[in-house]
């Protein structure tokens, strides 16, 4: 198991969602980057996901790692957010049938594990459906 | 550059080796290969292995290996690149032989993925992944391609079907490798009707958990020609890197690393897709050969799935693919697959492959994967 270190050092990612940006290429980097991959700017600017965004592909976990066992089956998907972002994250809060490419959907603060016994509890975000 | 040629090949019965350790499969296997170069001294080895610590908690086996072989003290080189790994290995000795810096190489990969149970082999796998920003969210590796699948679908209008038809190939070609792990056949219905693990995928549409090693020995054109053994060129090699998160690319139906592999491997070889006789390809799920076949133009973009429904890519066949049975029916000890393939194409262009044998083969390729296609190797080889 990993020291706390590792779980406590993303969490400006998992509970605020800190991103950053490059201006010149109108780029938004999730989790931010030390220098932009199209252009090398290194001067980028902080900055924080949109939590709203659509469903672009998504699958149901049926055998799930160890952690996840006692939540299978799960909704995964790749959401597109309104800046661009693509994130990979759970799609919960509906039934599978109900889930389509395209569908809306916002971003929310859940857990989503915990690390064996008396672990950490790790926390970060869901996808939920968002009408229209 | 100085040409290379295959002068020896080694591969053992791939499966769930329960009495065999990490080492010992991978010296028979070598030994296999040193017997059919004829020769018992190696300048220098590589050994492609993705994940020994986590599968077999032993890490520095570059020496390990080197010792049980008896070739100490030549230089040993662990190679890692995920599932990747094997083709890496080739591809390092090949360049070493190239460059004048050794004569003979021994390019291998081993794993032995099942001294630790399901719930590990998933997670050491899932290794390949990013760990933060998709293993934390839940995926696992057939869910990666099952995203993938579920993508391609939407766009191109990809059938369940079709995916099934790649495993259902691959299977009725592995039926005649001995060396295969899985030599049965399979129908559509059955992978349709299999357990599911990541919709659209089935257990059916992923390749095995497996234990096996493969080898290959390399050396100058010059060398090999003297042997008076059918001389066997790599001709082209090419290797390519993407975001191992598969969110983060542009189109998540397009391997761009491995078209960008290929069009290395093309230039370098001066040949075109049409130009090659048969293809290993890295299976390790259905959707991954459709999506490969697109990303080495051998099929247009879009088309992977009607092309395996049409029997393009079938043994007998346009452009034959996973003659070996691919990782689905041959097995995919994930650091030995891309040497695995070198093995195949090795014995196709010498004209060894027995019942599977594609006539008249003179140019083949070989294409391996790390991760979701966050890194992909190609190598083309041609007999002379
Ligand atoms: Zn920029």
């Amino acid at each position: 198991m990993s020291t706390p270190s590792r779980y406590w050092r993303e969490i400006p990612q998992r509970y605020r969602l800190e991103a950053n940006k490059c201006n010149r290429c109108e780029l938004t980097f999730f989790p931010p980057r030390l220098l932009c991959p199209e252009c090398k700017n290194r001067k980028l600017e902080k900055s924080k996901l949109t939590e709203k965004g659509k469903v672009i592909t998504y699958t149901i976990i049926r055998v799930p790692p160890a952690q996840f066992s006692d939540q299978a089956p799960y909704a995964v998907g790749i959401i597109e957010l309104e800046d661009g972002v693509r994130l990979t994250g759970q799609i919960v809060d509906c039934a599978f049938e109900d889930i389509k490419i395209g569908m809306k959907v916002k971003l929310e603060f859940r857990k989503l594990f915990e690390e064996g016994h008396a672990g950490i509890l790790c926390y970060g975000y869901k996808f939920v459906p968002h009408g229209e | 550059m100085r040409d290379v040629a295959v002068i020896g090949i080694g591969m053992t019965k791939w499966g769930e080796l329960w009495k065999k350790s990490l080492r010992d499969i991978y010296v028979e296997t070598a030994l296999l290969a040193l017997e059919d170069a004829g020769i018992d001294r190696i300048d220098s080895m590589y050994i492609g292995s993705m994940s020994s610590g986590l599968f077999v908690g032993q890490e520095h086996i570059a020496s390990l290996l080197a010792d049980y072989l008896g070739q100490l003290p030549v230089p040993a080189t662990r190679v890692e690149t995920a599932c990747a790994s094997g083709g890496l290995a080739l591809r390092l000795g090949l360049m070493e032989v190239a460059s004048g810096m050794s004569n003979i190489v021994l390019a291998s990969g081993v794993e032995k993925m099942t001294d630790v149970g399901g719930d590990e082999a998933t997670y050491a796998l899932g290794t390949a992944a990013d760990q933060e920003y998709e293993g934390y969210q839940g995926i696992t590796f057939p869910g990666l391609y099952a995203l993938i699948a579920r993508a391609h679908m939407q766009k191109y209008g990809t059938t369940r079907e079709q995916l099934a038809k790649v495993a259902v190939k691959n299977h009725h070609n592995g039926l005649k490798n001995p060396l295969a792990q899985y030599q049965f056949e399979i129908t559509v219905e059955a992978v349709l009707n299999s357990v599911k693990v990541a919709d659209p995928l089935n257990i059916l549409d992923c390749s095995p958990i497996t234990d096996g090693a493969a080898a290959a020995i390399i050396c100058p054109a010059d060398m090999a020609r003297k042997m008076g053994k059918p001389l066997i060129k790599v001709i082209g090699t090419g290797h390519a890197t993407d975001t191992i998160q598969i969110s983060q690319r542009k189109d998540m139906t397009w391997l761009e690393a491995t078209y960008q592999a290929a069009k290395q491997a093309y230039a370098m070889a001066d040949k075109k897709p049409e130009d090659i006789d048969l293809i290993e390809v890295h299976d390790c799920f259905t959707i991954a050969e459709i999506c490969v076949t697109e990303a080495l133009g051998i099929v247009d973009k879009g088309k992977g799935g009607e092309a395996v429904e049409a029997g393009l890519t079938a043994m007998e066949g346009k452009i034959p693919v996973n003659t070996s049975g691919g990782l689905k029916s041959k097995g995919h000890p994930v650091g030995a697959t891309g040497i695995a393939q070198v093995v195949e194409v090795t014995k196709q262009l010498r004209g060894e492959a027995g019942e599977r044998q594609v006539k008249d083969a003179r140019v083949g390729m070989t294409q391996n994967m790390g991760g979701s296609g966050g890194s992909s190797v190609v190598h083309i080889l041609e007999r002379e």
